[in-house]
C-alpha cells in the first residue's frame, strides 16, 4: 500500500525535523511545545501504521503514546517550569551552527548503519528505521550540549520517543507489556525528577549543571 | 501428569501465607503493641506446618502446580517431592524451635529492632520454603534473592556497628557471586533446551536439556560454586565466621542450621536432577573440597576464642562432611553403584539433619549465655552450669551430639559417612578405591578434632569457676529461650536412637536422586535398606543397653568399694596459698596442642602484655590464612584496576553522555 507508506515517511520526516528544532530551540517552555508536538507526531505515525498494517494493537500503543505524550508529561512538565520558575530562562553556551552540522552528520551516519537492519526488517515501514536512529543520536547530542538538568531530561524523554519510532518501524511495536511498563517508567521518571530538582536547586541554588559539576564534593 | 493439589502443597502455601502475612503484621507492632507477643509463635506455627507437609510429601508422590502469578506468560512452577519433603521437614523444624526463641528474644529486646526481625525473619522464612518447592530456575532465582536480601538484612540488625556492616557487606559481597554463578549455570542449561520448547525455565525442560559432557561439567562447576558459597564450601567459607558472630544469635542458629542447608539443597538439585549422568570426576572435587572444608574448619574452630566464631568454624567443618558424603555418592553414581550412592548421600542427608539440629542448639544457648553474661569471649566465661542448669543441660545434649558421641545423632551420620568411605574399595578404579578409604581416616580426624572442640567449648562456659566477678549475676535465660533448647535437644536424642525410622525418612530422597533400585525396589523395601541394615548396621537400643550396663556397673563397684555418701571438702589446691579463677585452663591454653601442630595451616597474632602490667592478659588471635593467600590479593588487585579506571572520570555528566554517544556510534558503525 504505497500511500500509507508516504504517510508513514511523511510523519517520519516531520519527526526528523522536531527533532532538529528541539536542538536548536534555547527556551525551555517551546522545548516542551516541541515535545509535545513530537508525541503527537509519533502517535498519528503509529495510528497511520496500525490503518495500514491491520494491527489493532498497536491502536492501543498510539492512544498510550498520545496520551502521555502530549497531555500528561507536558503537563507536568510545564507545571515543574513554573514552579521552578525557569521559563524564561535561555540556553547561553549552545552553538547553534556547529550543533546543527553535527547533527547532520549524525543523520547521514545514521542512515548508512541504518541499512542492514531496513534491509531484515519486513515491515512497510522499514525504511523509517533510519529516521528514528537518528532521531536517537540527536536526543542523545541533545543530551550531552544541554546544560541545564531540565532540558535534559526532555532530551531523555525524546530520546524514548525516537526509541519508540524505532521499534513500531522494525517489528510494529514492542509486546505490549514492555510498551506499558516503558510508559510507566516514563511517568515515574519525570515524577522522581521533579522531586529531584528541588533538591538540586535547595542544594545548588541552581539547576545549571556547570555551577554543580564545577563544586568539588 | 498433573496430580490435583494434594494436602502438601496445601499446607506449604498456607504456611507462606500465614508467614507473610505475620511480616507485614509485625510493621503495625509500634501502633498495635497488643499482637507483638503473637508474632513469632504464630510463625512457628507455620514453621510446623511446613515440617508436617514435608513429612507428608516424603512418603508420597511429587505433585506439580503452575501457580499463575509472575509475569504474563511466564508462569511460576512448584513442585513438593522427596527431596523438597525432607528439606522441608528440616527447615521446618529447626525455625519452629529458632522462632520459640525469637519469642524469648522479643521479650527483652527493645522494639525497633524486634520489629525489624519480624519483618524480615518470615520474609525469610517464606522463601527458603519457596526455594525448596521451586520447580522452575526463574522461581528460584528470584526465592534465591530473597533469601540472600532478607538474611543479610537480619545479619546487620545491629547496623550502628561498623564491624557488623562490614562482615553484612562481606556476607552479601559472597551471596551475590554465588547467586551469579547460579544463575550462568541455569541460563547454560537453558540454552541448550530443543529449539521451541515452551518454558524452557522450568525444571523439567531444564532436565531435558542434557548438555553434552562438556557443558554439563561447566554447569557442574558453576553450581559448585554458587550454591558452595551458600553453604559455606572451600575457599568461599570466608563469609561465615563473620558474619556468625555479628548477627543476633537465633539468627546465626537460622544461618548455620538452615540457610547452610539451602546451599546442600541446591546443589543436589541441580547436579542430582538437572544435569544428566556424572562423570567421575565431579565426584572427586565434591570429596576433596569437602574434606579439606572439613579439616580446615575443625582446626579453625579448636583455636577460636570467640564463642560463636567457634560455633561458625564448627559449621564449614560439618558442612565439609556433608559435601564429602555427596562427593561419594557422586563417584558411586557415576561408576553405576547405585546402591552405595544411596548410602552414601543417607549419610550426608542425615548429617544434614543432625546439624541443622545441634548446631541451631548451640548457637541458642550461645544467645541464652551471650545475653546472660554480655561476653562472647570464652576467656571471660566459665562455670555457669550453676547459674543456668537447664540451658546448661541443653547445651551438653548439643555438644554430646555433635561431638559425634553415641547413643546421641551425630555419631549415626559419622557412622553411615565412615562406612560409605570404607566401602568405596568397591570402586572399579584401583587408585580411587585404593585412596578413597583414606577418606574415612580424615573423617575420623575431623570427628576427633570436633570431639576436641567440643570439650574445650563446654568445659570453659559451663564448668569451672567464673573468671569474672560480674557473671555470678548471670540468670538462667527464660521460659521461651528453654522450650526452643528442650524442644531441638529432644530432636537431638530422638535422632539418635531412632536411626531406623529417619532412614526411613530419607530413604525415598535417596531413592528419588540415585534411582538405587527403581520401582521394583521400592516394593520390596529397597536395596539402599539392606545395604544399610546389612553392612552399615547401628542398633541404639543395644549400644544403649550396653552402656547402661556398663556405667550400673562402674556406680556399683563405687558404691561398693565406697559405701559412704557424697561428702564436700576444701579442693585440693597444689599447695598454693590462694587459687583464684584465673587459674584455670583458659580457651587458648586448652586449643595451645592443636595450634602447636598445626601451626603451618594458621596465621597466629599473639598479644603479650608488658612486663610492667598490672593486669596482664594473654591473647592469641588466630586468623584464616586463605584470607591474605587469596582474598587481600584480589582485593588488591581490584583496587588497582579500579584505580586505573578512575583516570576516565570527570565529573561532567556531558563527558559521561558522550561517552554513551561514541559507544553506540561505535558498535553502530562496526555491526557486521
Amino acid at each position: 500500500m504505497p500511500s500509507f507508506t508516504s504517510v508513514i515517511n511523511l510523519f517520519a520526516a516531520l519527526f526528523l525535523l522536531v527533532a532538529f528544532a528541539m536542538l536548536s530551540q534555547r527556551r525551555l517552555a517551546n522545548l516542551i511545545n516541541l515535545y509535545a508536538w513530537q508525541g503527537a507526531i509519533l502517535s498519528l505515525g503509529i495510528a497511520t501504521t496500525a490503518y495500514g498494517t491491520g494491527n489493532t494493537h498497536l491502536y492501543a500503543s498510539a492512544a498510550l503514546n498520545g496520551i502521555l505524550k502530549i497531555l500528561v508529561v507536558p503537563i507536568l512538565l510545564r507545571r515543574l517550569v513554573r514552579r521552578l520558575d525557569v521559563q524564561w530562562d535561555r540556553e547561553s553556551l549552545v552553538r547553534i551552527p556547529t550543533t546543527m552540522l553535527i547533527g547532520l552528520a549524525l543523520v547521514i551516519f545514521a542512515f548508512n548503519a541504518s541499512l542492514p537492519i531496513a534491509g531484515l526488517a519486513h515491515t512497510v515501514n522499514h525504511e523509517t528505521v533510519g529516521i528514528a536512529l537518528a532521531s536517537v543520536l540527536l536526543s542523545l547530542l541533545m543530551m550531552i550540549l544541554r546544560t541545564t538538568a531540565l532540558s535534559q531530561v526532555i532530551g531523555f524523554l525524546a530520546l524514548e520517543n525516537g526509541l519508540i519510532f524505532a521499534a513500531t518501524s522494525v517489528t510494529y511495536g514492542m509486546p505490549m507489556v514492555i510498551e506499558f511498563g516503558i510508559a510507566l517508567d516514563v511517568i515515574v521518571g519525570v515524577f522522581i525528577l521533579g522531586v529531584f530538582f528541588f533538591h538540586i536547586r535547595e542544594q545548588f541554588d541552581s539547576l545549571d549543571l556547570n555551577r554543580i559539576e564545577g563544586r568539588e564534593d | 501428569m498433573n496430580v490435583p493439589i494434594g494436602l502438601p502443597l496445601g499446607l506449604v502455601l498456607g504456611a507462606l501465607t500465614l508467614w507473610i502475612l505475620v511480616a507485614f503484621a509485625s510493621l503495625l507492632i509500634p501502633r498495635v503493641p497488643r499482637i507483638a507477643p503473637a508474632i513469632f509463635p504464630l510463625g512457628a506455627v507455620g514453621a510446623l506446618l511446613t515440617a508436617f507437609a514435608g513429612a507428608l510429601a516424603l512418603g508420597g508422590p511429587p505433585i506439580q502446580m503452575v501457580l499463575p502469578w509472575g509475569l504474563p506468560g511466564l508462569p511460576f512452577h512448584i513442585r513438593l517431592d522427596a527431596l523438597s519433603g525432607f528439606f522441608l521437614v528440616l527447615s521446618g523444624i529447626t525455625t519452629c524451635a529458632i522462632s520459640l526463641d525469637l519469642a524469648g528474644y522479643r521479650q527483652r529486646e527493645h522494639y525497633p529492632a524486634a520489629a525489624r526481625i519480624g519483618l524480615q525473619y518470615h520474609i525469610l522464612l517464606a522463601s527458603v520454603a519457596l526455594i525448596f518447592i521451586a520447580d522452575d530456575a526463574y522461581l528460584f532465582m528470584i526465592a534465591w534473592e530473597a533469601m540472600a536480601l532478607s538474611s543479610y538484612f537480619l545479619v546487620v540488625t545491629d547496623h550502628r556497628t561498623a564491624a557488623v556492616r562490614e562482615a553484612g557487606f562481606l556476607y552479601l559481597l559472597i551471596e551475590h557471586v554465588g547467586a551469579l554463578a547460579i544463575l550462568v549455570a541455569f541460563g547454560i542449561l537453558a540454552s541448550r533446551a530443543a529449539p521451541g520448547t515452551p518454558l524452557a525455565y522450568s525444571f523439567g525442560a531444564l532436565h531435558a536439556a542434557a548438555p553434552g559432557p562438556m557443558m554439563a561439567g561447566v554447569v557442574f562447576v558453576l553450581a559448585l560454586i554458587g550454591f558452595g558459597a551458600k553453604a559455606g564450601l572451600l575457599p568461599l567459607h570466608v563469609w561465615l565466621p563473620e558474619a556468625h558472630p555479628v548477627a543476633p544469635s537465633p539468627i546465626s542458629a537460622l544461618l548455620s542450621g538452615v540457610l547452610l542447608k539451602v546451599g546442600i539443597y541446591g546443589l543436589l538439585r541441580v547436579v542430582f536432577t538437572l544435569l544428566p549422568a556424572p562423570a567421575p570426576w565431579w565426584g572427586v572435587t565434591v570429596l576433596v573440597v569437602g574434606l579439606a572444608t572439613a579439616l580446615f574448619g575443625a582446626l579453625l574452630s579448636a583455636v577460636q576464642s570467640d564463642m560463636k566464631r567457634l560455633l561458625a568454624y564448627s559449621s564449614v567443618e560439618n558442612i565439609g562432611l556433608i559435601a564429602a558424603g555427596i562427593g561419594l555418592a557422586l563417584l558411586f553414581l557415576a561408576y553405576g553403584l547405585t546402591v552405595l550412592a544411596a548410602l552414601a548421600l543417607i549419610a550426608a542427608l542425615y548429617h544434614s539433619l543432625n546439624h541443622a539440629f545441634f548446631k541451631s542448639l548451640l548457637f541458642l544457648g550461645t544467645g541464652s549465655v551471650l545475653h546472660a553474661t554480655g561476653e562472647r569471649n570464652l576467656g571471660r566465661l566459665g562455670g555457669l552450669i550453676h547459674r543456668m542448669p537447664q540451658t546448661a543441660l541443653g547445651m551438653l545434649i548439643g555438644t554430646l551430639a555433635i561431638a559425634g558421641v553415641p547413643p546421641l545423632n551425630g555419631f549415626v551420620s559419622e557412622w553411615l559417612m565412615l562406612q560409605a568411605f570404607l566401602k568405596a574399595t568397591a570402586l572399579p578404579r584401583p587408585y580411587l578405591a585404593m585412596a578413597i578409604p583414606l577418606g574415612a581416616a580424615l573423617t575420623a580426624l575431623v570427628a576427633g578434632l570436633a570431639a576436641y572442640v567440643m570439650v574445650k567449648f563446654y568445659g570453659i562456659v559451663f564448668l569451672g569457676r567464673p573468671r569474672e566477678a560480674r557473671l555470678a549475676s548471670a540468670t538462667e535465660s527464660g521460659v521461651w529461650e528453654r522450650a526452643a533448647l528442650g524442644m531441638l535437644a529432644v530432636f537431638c536424642v530422638a535422632a539418635g536412637l531412632l536411626p531406623a525410622y529417619i532412614i526411613a525418612l530419607i530413604r525415598p530422597v535417596a531413592h528419588l536422586l540415585t534411582g538405587a533400585g527403581g520401582r521394583t525396589a521400592v516394593a520390596t523395601g529397597g536395596p539402599a535398606a539392606d545395604i544399610v541394615v546389612a553392612h552399615a548396621a547401628y542398633v541404639p537400643s543395644v549400644l544403649w543397653a550396653a552402656l547402661a550396663a556398663v556405667g550400673l556397673v562402674g556406680v556399683l563397684l563405687v558404691r561398693a568399694r565406697h559405701p559412704r555418701s557424697m561428702r564436700r571438702a576444701p579442693v585440693w589446691n597444689c599447695g598454693y596459698p590462694v587459687l583464684t579463677a584465673r587459674m584455670q585452663d583458659t580457651a587458648e591454653g586448652f586449643g595451645q596442642p592443636i595450634r602447636h601442630i598445626f601451626t603451618s595451616f594458621l596465621r597466629i597474632r599473639r598479644l603479650r602484655p608488658g612486663p610492667d602490667d598490672p593486669e596482664p592478659r594473654y591473647e592469641s588471635v588466630v586468623e584464616d590464612r586463605l584470607w591474605y593467600v587469596l582474598y587481600l590479593p584480589l582485593a588488591r588487585g581490584f583496587q588497582a584496576v579500579f584505580d586505573k579506571a578512575r583516570l576516565l572520570r570527570h565529573r561532567r555528566i556531558a563527558i559521561y553522555l558522550l561517552y554513551t554517544l561514541a559507544t553506540l556510534v561505535i558498535l553502530l558503525a562496526f555491526a557486521p
